[in-house]
């Protein structure tokens, strides 16, 4: 199959021959009863600029139509397509094959519910994440009025709102994050992340205390071990560290009136 | 039973309001590290003096037992300090031990995950776990001995317990590797993991292998000077209870048969 490959291409106006390409991907379909993970191996030819999402696509399209994974944008802005690249958590359309060795190994992300193959269904994750740390602004208007001018807020404060936004909720952190893969209920950097940027938020009028009762224990901030795989991998180069760091000084020495000792 | 326990018993204690407790364990566990790896430096500079003078380090170890202050050596002052430590160290072991991997199924996934990921803190922080683990037993040994007999600390008295007299020749050199190696990674994920001080993760981790060099270096060197030393104790040409020949020509100007008060006595 390879070598066929290799005269097709080479027939071309290429002048060098271009690399080709062994994939050692996952395959498991929970689907199936009785069916094992198992690593198959599919060989294409590297093409100028492939990412590891053009070399999926087109072993889907060429070699084997059953291989499960997700995308949408192609571009890294929906988050879709984050997969264990070489064992490391990264967006498969941001990931030029160009940078890796010939042999790549491509496994779905751990924590999050298998679907098939390199599909995993964060969004499910995501979802109790976001119900578990309330991840909305909560205001104290009685009445909403649309009609009423919306406060200022300062540009420099909606920058800093904004940079924590760009979270996509790719899951790369959660995989890349070591207490994550032992304690299945630790929120993992995209709850804190998310919990840093409503605490932010003037327009919440939660306290510090509120955010306490969500991320105050060990699956929460204090359950963050410090290994800082979520800040190395996140696609988006959030400041994890920094933002972990900030909750965790504000949040370890909060006074406290009427807890329960 | 208070109204609280009963609500805890069936599960609802997060309910009314969340404890606090985690948080502060949370920062007792980094400030009793801190306290630890702070006093290993310390520890590691006293025990250096070896490499000044014999007379050195015995004068710190007097300092140590009160000489200084009192005229007369007290070896318990010694074991009050190593049961302060010993119990910051024991809050320690108890605080860190909540992080470890707890059944197989952690364990596994973990050591999978560290592997495969090729990432420095996480392998970092493995290193911690087997430091740590190995320290339960190895620093525990080494504190008990040093709470029940003060007394073995000295030039003659270190370098006899260093060349194998009670723990075997193997014991010093491990437990120095686990503690510099324990110390300066623990310091290292202190900093990253409070921002404080708020400095690049690429000096910190500069400053973290410059400093576990430096503290290793420092400390295979002065465990050298320590075994040599007892060898000549065994081979006996080295007295156990060394005291310098200045501070004996004195005593014996001074009161030349009542040496007890100021010596600890030999074995």
């Amino acid at each position: 199959m390879s070598e066929a490959q290799k005269t097709v291409q080479s027939g071309g106006a290429q002048q060098t021959r271009n690399r080709t390409l062994t994939f050692h991907i996952l395959r498991y379909n929970p689907q199936v009863p009785g069916d094992k993970p198992r690593l198959q191996q599919y060989q294409i030819e590297e093409a100028e600029g492939m990412t590891l999402f053009l070399a999926l696509t087109e072993i889907r399209e060429h070699q084997d139509p059953t291989l499960q994974f997700d995308f949408v944008c192609r571009a890294g802005i929906c988050g879709s397509c984050s997969m264990l690249i070489n064992g490391r958590p990264g967006l498969a359309c941001r990931s030029l094959t160009k940078n890796m060795g010939t042999d790549i190994t491509v496994a779905p992300l751990p924590v999050f519910e298998l679907i098939g193959d390199l599909s995993v269904n964060t969004g499910k994750w995501m979802r109790g994440m976001s119900e578990r740390l309330e991840t909305w602004v909560h205001t104290q208007e009685k009445e909403i009025n649309l009609s009423k001018k919306e406060e200022v807020m300062d540009p420099d404060l909606a920058e800093k709102i904004y940079e924590l936004d760009r979270c996509v909720e790719c899951g790369s952190c959660v995989a890349a994050c070591g207490t994550a893969q032992m304690r299945r209920d630790f929120v993992g950097a995209v709850g804190l992340n998310k919990i840093a940027r409503l605490k932010l938020d003037p327009r919440d009028n939660r306290t510090d205390a509120d955010f306490y009762e969500l991320i105050g224990d060990d699956n929460g901030v204090f359950g963050c071990m410090s290994l800082l795989g979520c800040h190395d991998v996140c696609p988006k180069e959030l400041p994890l560290q920094t933002q972990i760091a900030f909750l965790r000084r504000k949040l370890a020495t909060i006074e406290c009136t009427e807890c329960n000792k | 039973m208070s109204n609280n326990t009963v609500i805890a018993q069936v599960g609802l204690a997060e309910r009314p309001r969340k404890s606090r407790l985690p948080a502060r364990l949370d920062l007792l566990q980094s400030l009793s590290g801190l306290f630890l790896a702070l006093f290993m430096w310390g520890h590691m500079f006293f025990v250096a003096t070896i490499l000044v003078s014999e007379d050195l380090m015995w004068t710190v170890t007097k300092f140590f037992e009160g000489y200084y202050f009192f005229g007369q050596s007290y070896p318990w002052l010694v074991s009050v300090i190593v049961g302060i430590v010993a119990l910051v160290f024991i809050i320690h072991a108890a605080l860190a031990v909540r992080k470890f991997p707890i059944n197989f199924r952690q364990l596994q996934v973990m050591r999978a995950h560290a592997k495969e990921m090729r990432h420095h803190d996480t392998s970092l922080w493995l290193v911690q776990v087997y430091t740590g683990f190995a320290m339960f037993f190895l620093a525990s040994a080494h504190l008990y001995q040093m709470f029940v007999w003060p007394e073995l600390i000295g030039p003659g008295f270190s370098g006899d317990r260093m060349w194998g007299a009670y723990l075997g020749f193997w014991f010093y050199p491990v437990l120095l590797l686990c503690v510099e190696l324990h110390g300066s990674i623990g310091l290292y994920r202190l900093a990253v993991k409070w921002c404080i001080p708020n400095m690049s993760r690429e000096f910190l981790s500069k400053l973290e292998k410059a400093l576990l060099v430096f503290f290793l270096l420092l400390g295979a060197v002065t465990l050298i000077a320590y075994m040599k030393i007892g060898i000549h104790v065994k081979a006996g040409d080295f007295q156990k209870d060394y005291t310098p020949s200045s501070v004996m020509m004195e005593h014996s100007k001074a009161a030349p048969t009542s040496m007890d008060g100021m010596l600890v006595k030999g074995e």
